[in-house]
């Protein structure tokens, strides 16, 4: 007991090092570093994707043509109204032009990967099926048949 | 004679709060992208393409305005839609000695429901007004019950899970060897249950 109080009241314990504080910052900066992915579209509708359990991965993405479609956001837009409107390269478009803009996304893309794209349609929960028909038989006219209903990973009945 | 100085270091003292600044940084700007879905793809734009199909060998399922969904007429739970599309795939109605009989076929051979898996066809319809979340849901619903026969087919034949077989397919470190062989082995258990879902266009009315 003596001794351990002796030891207590030792003035001098020596400080923690922090040398090695900025090896541990860089290896979390590098962790982010490599799993940043720049933003390049800024949202202008809601975007809540339903979930789903048999998802597959859309990891390469050169070859995804990105296609938004929500009730506009009432930051950016108080005047358009609640119906639901579809975002493609960051500005609201019209479901007819939409094959438009599709074919000009893609003569964008490098030859060899024009045969393997894929549309990825990030549609809101609260969106109704009559507008995703539209969109889908535009794509068709188009000849873009592969189409990715993307969504979050978790059980489907929660959508019900 | 000659000066002895040790050289200047340079104070690293700060270089912890430029990495933290760094790190801010690339906190702030970080999306994890969580891009997943239900791939599927659309019939080209043909029109006159029409083919008969049997009525035993149509499961139709139908979605309403108020998000109730019906397969084969009946309302159904949604919970059980995957079992009914297993059953109805899985069948195998046709007699043991016509051509196309499904021998890996496990279901009720009815001879109302499908033929056999090849010609079992799903076709899923939504109203305009159908929300899009039941839409998915369904889908998935289908998606699944096609994957979980895969999966026993390929665990009877491989002993390894079809998504198992999936994933290393897409794996970027497995070898060139390797990947024929999962390439054939995907093309086998799909070709056991090729997946043919229609998806009709909507009628407004």
């Amino acid at each position: 007991m003596i001794k351990f109080n002796k030891y207590r009241s030792s003035k001098n314990l020596p400080p923690v090092s922090t040398a090695s504080l900025p090896d541990i910052v860089f290896i979390l900066l590098f962790f982010f570093m490599t799993v940043t992915v720049m933003k390049n579209q800024n949202l202008l509708v809601e975007n809540t994707l339903p979930t789903a359990t048999e998802t597959e991965k859309l990891n390469k993405k050169d070859r995804v043509i990105e296609i938004f479609v929500g009730k506009p956001t009432n930051s950016s837009n108080a005047n358009l109204g609640d119906e639901p409107r579809i975002q493609m390269d960051n500005k609201f478009i019209t479901v007819d032009e939409v094959g438009d803009y599709a074919l000009q996304a893609l003569s964008s893309m490098p030859q060899h990967l024009r045969s393997v794209a894929t549309v990825s349609i990030k549609a809101d929960v609260g969106v109704k099926m009559g507008i995703i028909e539209d969109l889908k038989s535009e794509l068709r006219m188009v000849n873009l048949l592969k189409i990715n209903y993307t969504t979050y990973e978790g059980a489907a009945v929660n959508n019900l | 004679m000659k000066n002895h100085r040790n050289p200047q270091e340079v104070n690293a003292g700060s270089m912890a709060d430029i990495a933290f600044l760094l790190l801010i940084f690339f906190l702030v700007t970080t999306t994890i992208e969580n891009d997943a879905g239900l791939n599927r793809s659309m019939p080209p734009n043909i029109t006159d393409n029409s083919v008969d199909i049997k009525e035993r060998n149509l499961f139709e399922i139908s979605i309403n305005d108020a998000d109730l969904i019906m397969a084969e007429g009946d309302i159904i739970d949604p919970k059980n839609l995957r079992e009914k599309v297993i059953t109805f795939i899985d069948n195998g109605g046709l007699p043991l000695e016509a051509e196309g009989y499904c021998n890996y076929c496990k279901g009720n051979r009815f001879a109302d429901s499908s033929e056999n898996p090849d010609k079992a066809i799903i076709s899923i319809k939504a109203q305009r007004n159908s929300s899009y979340p039941v839409y998915v849901a369904v889908q998935n619903e289908v998606i699944a019950a096609y994957n979980d026969l895969r999966d026993r087919e390929s665990l009877k034949l491989y002993n390894t899970p079809y998504k198992t077989i999936y994933s290393d397919y897409y794996d970027e470190e497995i070898s060139e060897d390797k990947k024929k062989v999962l390439k054939e082995r995907l093309e086998i258990i799909r070709a056991l249950y090729p997946q043919k879902i229609l998806e009709p266009e909507t009628v407004n009315n």
